[in-house]
């Protein structure tokens, strides 16, 4: 494996019963790079966090982390990384610095060191004043910071995160975001999953779509989105003909459409000119669209226009796996 | 940032399995102290039961001796269930939450997890007990014991309240959610009433005494009393060690392999 090479997977697979979440999944993370797995509830995102971590086995394929066999010596490969999952795994009943104090000891350092090593931390991610409060007392936020920081004590090179702003505000999300660009530019290898494209797109070089147990697609944000169109224009019609027309004028632009409400989405650059270009070009005479909203584009329409499938074989995907977990 | 990050790797190289398991113990005592049900449970629990076994129930039951000399061991026992069911929630709270995925990506193994969870239970469960055995005294109860019978006591307690946290780990481990883990543990509260804890055996019904004669917490009292009053202790020691050292050998194998079941899932 070349040294630059942080993450790797050749065609792995993984099964839970007659369920195939993975199917081959074949992945290379650079060194040093902020790499985002982005995919449905449901897609096989966690399962493949757990195989990189070493906590499940798959059922064949090879795993490479930070150049160690993860298979053949998953001890090595945990003293590299760290995992921080879905569920903040700080004890609420221990303060801020009690909890990165016992993280730092667990990893093997004297009392001391460990001390030391959770002030630096608690600094590092802006709860010094807060180091003495109880984690239970902390929000989501800062809760989901505290769960970061525990899994640096180790400085590991290559840091798992598994839906690490799920469930949080926008505070929140934006405080966490900011670490995790900090954590980047000092040179960690991080490897996130995400079901929000917008967090691929503030946080990752180089974003995977996961679907079907398969990667789809591997590429930069930006080229992702532009595949799609970078924003959604939903366009409310005044009638059924209106929406016949003006669904006709969008052809390949439309991302969804509903008859019933008369509601068409399109694809656009998102900006002033874009939409009211494409305003001017499917309703000239201003009369056939009643009301219309500019969204980012959602990850839904980058799934449509990725696996030709939308919303629901997502949400299909999500109840099978809530069933076998 | 960059100094959290860069520097040093592999600090892991110096945990000793020791030390973790240290650092779990520490931990869980100091989440233990911090739950108000656990405090209640481990200090205010026992006194109000010494008291109310004693002062409520203890004019109607005859025993031949001073109740408050009689029900010792047995409020003994019954604390022991008390506290340690509270390791059950602690180690399901774990397994259940991603606490355990996050210990084993720190090469924290089952063994220093769980023995955190058992080695505070019977610290937690030894204090409760010497508070059982000093409010005893302070209302009058007078032991005809020697040094070396104290110890011998204590011993049987301790080999007791082993048994019984190993096997509240168990059921932490096999259960989903922590308040089925807190319901699974009445069996451990419950062991002890048909036994010699509170009653004597003879005037229970006959089949109930069947039971109440053969059951694991019935030597474990004897030994207990049989030591502090000076009693003929016959087989009683011996057989409530060999319960014990059983109960605790089967509920360590299961817990080896119903975390390997869990560690492993999805």
């Amino acid at each position: 494996m070349p040294a630059d090479i942080a993450v790797r997977t050749d065609a792995v697979t993984k099964s839970f019963g007659a369920r195939q979440v993975l199917r081959g999944l074949n992945l290379a993370v650079p060194r040093g790079s902020v790499y985002s797995l982005l995919g449905p509830n449901g897609a096989g995102k966690t399962t493949t966090v757990r195989i990189l971590a070493t906590l499940a086995r798959p059922d064949s394929g090879n795993v490479r982390i930070a150049g160690l066999d993860a298979l053949a010596s998953p001890r090595e490969v945990r003293s590299r990384i760290s995992l921080t999952g879905q569920h903040a795994t700080v004890d609420a009943a221990l303060t801020g610095a009690e909890n990165l104090r016992l993280a730092a000891r667990l990893a093997g350092m004297a009392r001391a060191d460990a001390r030391r090593r959770a002030d630096e931390l608690l600094a590092g991610f802006g709860l010094a004043e807060d180091g003495g409060r109880r984690a239970g007392t902390y929000s989501g936020g800062m809760r989901r910071r505290l769960d970061l920081a525990a899994g640096l004590v180790s400085r590991p090179e290559v840091m798992f995160l598994d839906e690490p702003t799920t469930g949080l505000d926008l505070t929140g999300r934006q405080a966490v975001w900011q670490v995790i660009r900090e954590l980047a530019a000092s040179g960690a290898t991080i490897f996130l999953t995400t079901q929000y494209l917008e967090e691929a797109d503030q946080l990752a070089d180089r974003v995977a779509v996961l679907d079907g147990g398969v990667i789809v697609a591997d590429d930069s944000p930006g080229a992702l989105k532009r595949q799609v169109g970078g924003s959604e224009l939903v366009l409310e019609l005044a009638g059924h003909d209106s929406f016949d027309v003006v669904l006709r004028r969008l052809g390949r632009r439309v991302l969804h459409s509903d008859p019933a409400a008369q509601v068409i989405g399109a694809a656009t650059e998102g900006d002033g000119p874009a939409v009211r270009a494409l305003l001017d070009e499917v309703d000239p005479d201003r009369r056939m669209v009643h009301r219309f909203a500019v969204h980012d584009v959602s990850l839904d329409a980058v799934f449509l226009a990725l696996t030709g499938r939308g919303v629901a074989a997502g949400s299909d995907l999500a109840q099978e796996e809530t069933c076998n977990v | 940032m960059s100094e959290l990050t860069t520097g040093r790797p592999g600090a892991v190289a110096g945990a000793t399995a020791l030390g973790r398991g240290l650092a779990m113990t520490g931990r869980c005592l100091r989440i233990g102290w911090r739950n108000v049900d656990a405090v209640v449970t481990s200090l205010v629990l026992p006194v109000m039961l010494m008291l109310m076994f004693v002062y409520l129930f203890g004019g109607a039951i005859h025993t031949g001796t001073a109740y408050k000399t009689y029900v010792l061991p047995g409020v003994l026992v019954l604390c022991a269930g008390f506290g340690s069911a509270l390791a059950a929630v602690r180690v399901c709270e774990d397994m259940t939450g991603g606490v355990v995925d996050r210990l084993i990506s720190m090469n924290v193994g089952g063994i220093a997890i769980l023995a955190g969870h058992v080695i505070a239970s019977v610290l937690r469960n030894l204090m409760s007990s010497a508070l059982v055995v000093g409010v005893a005294l302070a209302i009058g109860f007078r032991p005809h014991a020697s040094p070396a019978a104290w110890l011998g006591a204590a011993g049987v307690l301790l080999a007791f309240i082993l048994a019984v946290s190993a096997v509240s780990v168990v059921i932490g481990l096999l259960v989903t959610s922590p308040e089925a883990a807190n319901g699974c543990t009445f069996v451990l509260l419950f062991l002890p009433y048909p036994s010699s804890a509170f009653v004597p055996v003879s005037t229970m019904p006959s089949w109930l005494q069947g039971f109440a004669r053969h059951q694991p917490a019935t030597p474990v009292i004897g030994s207990i009393r049989g030591l502090l009053l000076h009693q003929p202790l016959g087989s009683q020691p011996g057989l409530a060690l060999a319960w014990c050292a059983g109960i605790t050998a089967v509920a360590v194998a299961g817990s080896a392999a119903a975390f390997r079941r869990r560690a492993a899932r999805g």
